[in-house]
């Protein structure tokens, strides 16, 4: 099985420097690209291999890139930006990358770049991440003399500078468009669309914002082609995913497994199963906005179409499991109290309903609900749910919400009638 | 940062000191128009002095030419901007699904007991700051906690004195 993403990755050793991950086959994607395509090849190539993007929402990347204004007309500066802001509550993949091989995501931003000739990128890292902000911006310092950053990069007349910006906290940055925001200096709060900021984004310019797992794969693309990647996975989305278990599970951790691996595959063989003395009883598959599946889930296949026809999205695929001693009451409580302190509050839908929602959980957690909560708490994810807000997330937070009282349902009624909670 | 450190920039603040200045122009030399760089400013700030008194806000404010309210607008956004005075480490508590079903209670428990403080608070020798925080990125080593710049992951509440101990 072939691991393109993680191959140069080593747990306990130090990434590979430039001139390693040369010798790996490194910035041989910058090569074939700068030197042997024309920046819509790159575009058509990553198109057609059917790349969905890594950090969620899973969007064809080259189509993604294809609204990017070209030609003479196009406006003079263009941004590149690989969004390192992982945040998302039970999500550990991009980490990995980061820590693990800087270069290529390096490599991945300079194709990108070229494709949309962009001359300016930026790392957008979250502020824990302290290790990979030293590890990658060592890395850039040496793609630099390497000559792979800088003006003329291989004496062509393409450029590209490279920035790291670490951020100071904010679940929020990690929306594609409060990203923006915070890198022009703002409040972290999302814009309207359209403008999209392939048109119109940081610094009014065009601007492409894409996940570091994303920009990670494309040296991959170029450098094999689109049926290779296609070939890498099981289901109609190219390539492989880095999965992801957390929770009572026997080994739980972070894997690059073929795009469309089965749940069941994930959780009981490369978790381990669960832990003695604990039972499944749900699993969010995609991080802490996705809706809950349960056991008869267990075999769809972990692609985008599959999760989302099962009632779930795909997300970061990175799993967090619920067992059967931990109160799923209290469960979506904390989910909601974490999307309730980041809520930006540009949103009165977000910024109020949250909070609310955040109470009536922890009141019948405690044994304080009244019999209508329930209904209450329904009517709530029908009112921050898609199409109330300028971003996802509000409409993301009420997923787990929403599935948690449909799989849950006698958990919630349990705690109003006993007036505590079982679990305790 | 000390106590009388922080205490000094504050009740005798005399303007940005020269080498703020220079890394500020750094960062401004970087963005289209200044203000674009009063994130990277505050963190600057900070960086020197721990937290950004109401005088180093108006000085960053004035120097980026911006307005202090649009400055503070942006400053009490960010979680990690500090605008109250903090200890000199800072003690990220990941409390978010992954730590929460793993027991970081326990481990909350365990620092109120040696700290005696609780969210938001700091311990009376200025020593520890403890804050909640938001999923540190570990979750397959949960519970986890940031303290500086160091991550400690798996941790158990025998091991918190003894990584409490790494700190003066």
């Amino acid at each position: 099985m072939e691991r393109p993403l993680t191959r140069n990755i080593h747990p306990n050793r130090p990434p590979l420097t430039a001139k390693e991950y040369e010798m790996a086959g490194g910035y041989m994607a910058v090569k074939q690209a700068l030197l042997k395509m024309t920046p819509s090849e790159v575009v058509e190539l990553i198109k057609e291999s059917n790349l969905k993007g890594r950090g969620g929402a899973g969007f064809n990347t080259g189509m993604k890139w294809s609204f990017v204004p070209m030609g003479e007309t196009a406006p003079t500066t263009k941004y590149i930006v690989a969004n390192a802001d992982e945040m998302e509550p039970g999500t550990f993949k991009d980490r990995l990358l980061l820590e693990g091989n800087p270069h290529q995501l390096i490599e991945g931003m300079i194709v990108a770049a070229y494709a949309i000739q962009a001359t300016q990128g930026y790392v957008f890292l979250r502020f824990a991440y302290k290790e990979a902000a030293i590890r990658i911006t060592k890395a850039i310092i040496e793609a630099y003399a390497e000559g792979y950053l800088g003006d003329h990069i291989l004496g062509t007349g393409f450029s590209l500078h490279l920035h790291l910006h670490t951020g100071v906290g904010r679940y929020m940055c990690g929306e594609e468009t409060a990203l923006l925001n915070a890198l022009e200096g703002k409040r972290a709060t999302p814009r309207a669309k359209p403008p999209f900021p392939q048109v119109s984004g940081l610094f009014g310019k065009p601007t492409i914002v894409n996940n570091v797992e994303t920009l990670c794969n494309i040296p991959h693309i170029i450098n094999n082609g689109a049926d290779w990647f296609k070939s890498l996975s099981y289901s109609e989305d190219g390539g492989t995913k880095l999965y992801g278990v957390s929770g009572n599970v026997k080994t739980p951790g972070c894997w690059e497994l073929p795009m469309g691996v089965s749940m069941r595959e994930l959780i009981e063989e490369h978790a381990g199963g669960m832990k003695d003395g604990y039972k499944f009883r749900g699993v969010l598959p995609g991080g802490a906005s996705t809706d809950f599946l349960i056991e008869q889930h267990l075999d769809i296949k972990m692609d985008f179409k599959s999760v989302s026809m099962a009632g779930s999205r795909l997300g970061t695929g990175t799993m967090i499991v619920l067992d059967d001693k931990t109160c799923p009451v209290g469960f979506v409580h904390n989910l909601e109290q974490f999307f309730a302190r980041e809520s930006c509050g540009w949103c009165t839908p977000c910024r109020e309903g949250l909070p609310w929602v955040e109470k009536i959980l922890w009141s019948i957690e405690q044994g304080k609900g009244a019999s209508n909560d329930i209904e209450l708490l329904f009517e709530h994810a029908r009112l921050l749910g898609p199409g109330n807000t300028f971003c996802a997330l509000a409409p993301g937070a009420v997923e787990p919400l929403q599935s948690a009282l449909k799989y849950f349902r006698e958990d919630f009624e349990q705690h109003i009638h006993q007036r505590k909670c079982p679990y305790d | 940062m000390n106590d009388e450190l922080q205490n000094i920039s504050n009740s005798t603040f005399t303007g940005l000191s020269e080498q703020e200045r220079n890394a500020i122009d750094h960062e401004v030399s970087l963005v289209p128009y200044p203000k674009a760089a009063c994130i990277e400013a505050m963190k600057i700030v900070q960086k020197s002095r721990g937290w950004i008194s109401d005088d180093a806000l108006l000085a960053i404010a004035e120097y980026l030419n911006m307005s202090t309210a649009e400055l503070d607008s942006v400053a009490t956004f960010y979680n990690l901007i500090f605008r109250k005075p903090v200890g000199r480490h800072i003690i990220l508590l990941c409390d978010s699904i992954t730590c929460w079903v793993m027991g970081y209670k326990i481990i909350y428990q365990e620092l109120y007991k040696q700290l005696n403080i609780q969210f938001g608070e700091t311990t009376a020798d200025k020593k520890f700051t403890l804050l909640p925080n938001a999923c540190l990125g570990c979750c397959d080593h949960a519970p986890a906690i940031l303290i500086d710049n160091d991550l400690y992951q798996d941790v158990k509440t025998e091991d918190i004195s003894i990584i409490l101990k790494n700190y003066n």
